[in-house]
């Protein structure tokens, strides 16, 4: 195999050939090792169906890379509806001159999410393009899951009263980010929290048939989620200052750069809006799972300034947290 | 975060704040001078915890909402220029000039890169000796050092592709600009805690002594900001107006003169045009005859066009502490984040920008 | 209108330092406090130490914020 892609690796003769024998040990499966046109499978009950597409840059960052992310996050999109993510599909669009060597490391963390999620990638796609016309790589998917009879989880079910939870610290996957970036060179010992959360997600619902929203807070934050809820479910949300979890070493690297953790992306966190009665026992259980060990309670709903996210500040005033405008870009004023 | 959590305190906090009810009787109009400090007293709300004796106005201090389009307008063709390499610092990169924004310059394809730290730009004209790469240079004192040290490490590395655009903005004389244009009658002025870590407290000491207002030098953190709104007050109420510092751990009376040297060495003061207000003699840095060779101004040869200031923007009377943002005809109407026509909405610090963001409409 | 956050050099070499805050690390430059020492806390703004901060005065100011809390 050579050591570079090359344009004729995405043609579909020979070369493309071998790049994709080359991937399917990483990705076995009865359904996707049958090579046809189309994955076939059965299912039944009400399906979720989602996909995504990642441009991640740098493609490699502490905690993870774009394969990890690529089925974190689709995964992620299906449990956040309360589905139980079955198959994914996977398409590279690869950049010429990406190292094979590179590619097969992001196969390897595709295939180890894939495993630890308990989902089968079962068809796929690859096409390169000329150097400069994309970025080194960038993934598609798409996800098919199941849901439990009776669940509805929906942006727009939160009511007031209901208790808002978060499921650890905020702000380390875009901070991991941020870290690579040139022009930016500094160190944070905390990786990006990039992880599937089908397991989590199944695990409340076993606690309780009352969780009204989720949401993983990915791009925009914590503070874009609230802000969805509050708009989708026309409510209000009143937020703590200080009940909300930050890592200080992605606190302190948001005060170097002028950031509010609020608004930086989590890959590996969801944002729960449930009924004040199973809020402790809710809490508890995903106290027990590693990616919900620093779960918190942060807020709760009211029916005053629907759509709007109000925060107490530690001082006992009150904000308005609202959503973030374009990029973030660091500043020094 | 140490020298930090500790000024957080909520406990002291609202201690201080229950001191600063019981001892505020006379109206204190105070101006926080700094961006800086309007977001940190909005984020924490304090303007709602203050009696209703102070008003808090905001002021000119933000150096990416005084930059004349004129200005941006000259960053802007810079960019436009072959082989160049502009490097800014974010702050810049959204506001819009009189007809593109580096953000939009850089979709067209233009070079330009977003840095941290100058050092940052000085190790891009490094890397890429084929390039000149041109700096952006905004900021007050607090800045304006650091854009000098880096000059000076050019001229000793033998660096012959780097050049800075100087905006620099110098403080003191902006203020007085500001006391003797006599829009507003101010009783207390907060004053910026980064800017005075360079320059000290004595070249305040003017606003006291002839102006007959009060001043103190604030930290970012809560404490630190009621505390300095403690020492205004009791400067108003006594009537006995000086400039005290209430960031001691971080500003000396004397200031940083390592800072101070490396700034004069390279700069001296010129006129500069501030947006909103007009032109302010040696309210600008310009470089030095013998440091030219480094300014971009000079070195390159570009028509950048007339300058617009947009209609019906009254950015100019927020800076200038005349108007709010709620009187503004286009807040939250024509003129939100998203579609910013002022820098006063671009900048994060920015007056717009942060009511917009923290406050309701009452812009409390 | 300038961010400047208090950070820890843990080493020096000529003029650049490398500073910690919280578990975050950076190189820095020292070129406007050449004066900095390995142990000292300084205010970090766009990669430069602007100041040294003064862990005396930061007493006394804390001391002075509960002495303004308790007065009446």
């Amino acid at each position: 195999m050579e050591d570079k892609i090359l344009l004729a690796h995405g043609s579909g003769g020979k070369l493309s050939h071998d790049l994709i024998e080359s991937f399917l040990p990483d990705l076995a499966n009865p359904i996707l090792d049958r090579l046809d046109d189309s994955a076939v499978f059965e299912a039944s009950g009400r399906l979720a169906f989602t996909t995504d597409s990642y441009t991640v840059n740098p493609i490699f960052f502490p905690g993870g890379d774009i394969g990890r992310l690529a089925v974190c996050g689709t995964v992620n999109d299906l449990s956040m509806s309360g589905a139980g993510p079955l198959y994914l599909s996977l398409s590279f669009i690869i950049e010429e001159g990406l190292p094979v060597a590179e590619l097969k490391n992001i196969l390897n963390s595709i295939r180890e999410a894939a495993d630890e999620a308990g989902v089968k990638i079962v068809t796929g796609d690859t096409k390169v393009v000329n150097q400069g016309t994309a970025d080194k790589l960038f993934i598609n998917t798409a996800g098919v899951g199941i849901l439990p009879e009776g669940v509805d989880i929906s942006a727009s079910n939160a009511r007031p009263g209901d208790i808002i939870i978060v499921s650890g610290n905020i702000g380390d996957h875009g901070i991991a980010v941020l870290s690579q970036r040139e022009g930016l060179e500094f160190k944070v010992p905390v990786p990006s929290d990039c992880a599937p959360l089908n397991r989590l997600v199944a695990e409340m619902l076993t606690e309780s048939s009352n969780i009204h929203c989720l949401r993983d807070p990915t791009r925009g934050g914590l503070a874009t989620t609230l802000n969805d809820f509050a708009t989708q479910s026309n409510i209000g949300i009143n937020l703590e200052e200080d009940k909300v979890p930050v890592d200080k070493a992605v606190l302190a690297a948001c005060e170097l750069l002028g950031f509010d953790p609020l608004y930086i992306a989590n890959e590996g966190k969801l944002v729960a809006v449930v009924a004040p009665a199973d809020a402790e026992r809710i809490l508890d259980r995903m106290k027990q799972n590693k990616y919900g060990n620093r779960a918190a309670i942060i807020g709760d709903v009211v029916n005053v300034h629907p759509g709007q996210v109000v925060m107490k500040t530690s001082l006992g005033a009150s904000r308005i947290v609202d959503m973030p405008v374009g990029e973030l870009l660091p500043r020094i004023c | 975060m140490k020298f930090v959590e500790e000024y957080r305190d909520p406990e002291l906090g609202k201690k201080l704040l229950e001191r600063i009810h019981r001892r505020s009787h006379k109206p204190a109009r105070l101006m926080e001078f700094c961006g800086g400090h309007t977001v940190a007293i909005f984020k924490h709300g304090i303007r709602q915890l203050l009696p209703g004796n102070i008003e808090m106005l905001s002021g000119p201090g933000c150096p990416v909402c005084v930059t004349a389009s004129a200005d941006l307008d000259r960053a802007i063709a810079l960019a436009d220029l072959p082989d160049v390499i502009v490097t800014s610092f974010g702050d810049m990169v959204r506001v819009p000039g009189s007809r593109s924004s580096l953000q939009q310059i850089k979709a067209e394809g233009a070079d330009v890169r977003i840095v941290y730290s100058v050092q940052d730009a000085l190790g891009i004209a490094r890397g890429n000796p084929d390039k000149s790469v041109i700096f952006i240079g905004i900021g007050f004192e607090t800045t304006a050092p650091t854009i000098a040290a880096s000059v000076l490490q050019a001229e000793q590395e033998g660096i012959n592709n780097y050049y800075v655009l100087s905006l620099h903005k110098v403080c003191p004389p902006i203020m007085k600009a500001l006391l003797d244009l006599g829009e507003v009658r101010l009783d207390g002025i907060v004053c910026p805690g980064h800017v005075s870590a360079i320059i000290g407290s004595y070249p305040y000491q003017f606003i006291p002594d002839d102006y007959n207002i009060a001043c103190a030098i604030s930290g970012f953190e809560p404490l630190d900001i009621l505390l300095a709104v403690d020492m205004l007050v009791e400067q108003i109420e006594s009537g006995q107006p000086k400039i005290e510092i209430a960031y001691r751990r971080g500003v000396r009376p004397e200031g940083n003169v390592q800072a101070i040297r490396l700034m004069e060495t390279v700069f001296e003061p010129a006129e500069a045009n501030w947006r909103g207000i007009g032109t302010v003699p040696s309210s600008g840095l310009q470089f030095r005859p013998q440091y030219e060779k480094f300014d971009a101004g000079k070195q390159f040869d570009i028509s950048p066009g007339p300058a617009l200031e947009p209609k019906g923007c009254i950015c100019g009377s927020i800076l200038r502490g005349v108007s709010t943002p709620l009187e503004c005809k286009l807040f939250r109407k024509t003129c939100t984040p998203e579609n910013p026509v002022g820098p006063c909405m671009v900048s994060a610090e920015g007056s717009c920008a942060t009511y917009y963001h923290y406050g309701d409409s009452h812009g409390r | 209108m300038c961010l400047a956050i208090p950070a820890l050099i843990k080493s020096i070499n000529g003029y650049q330092a490398e500073v910690d805050i919280e578990g975050v690390t950076r190189e820095i430059s020292l070129q406007l406090t050449p004066e900095a020492e390995v142990g000292d806390y300084v205010l970090l703004h766009t990669g430069y130490a602007i100041s040294i901060i003064d862990p005396a005065e930061a007493e006394e100011t804390l001391k002075l914020l509960r002495e303004l809390s308790e007065a009446s």
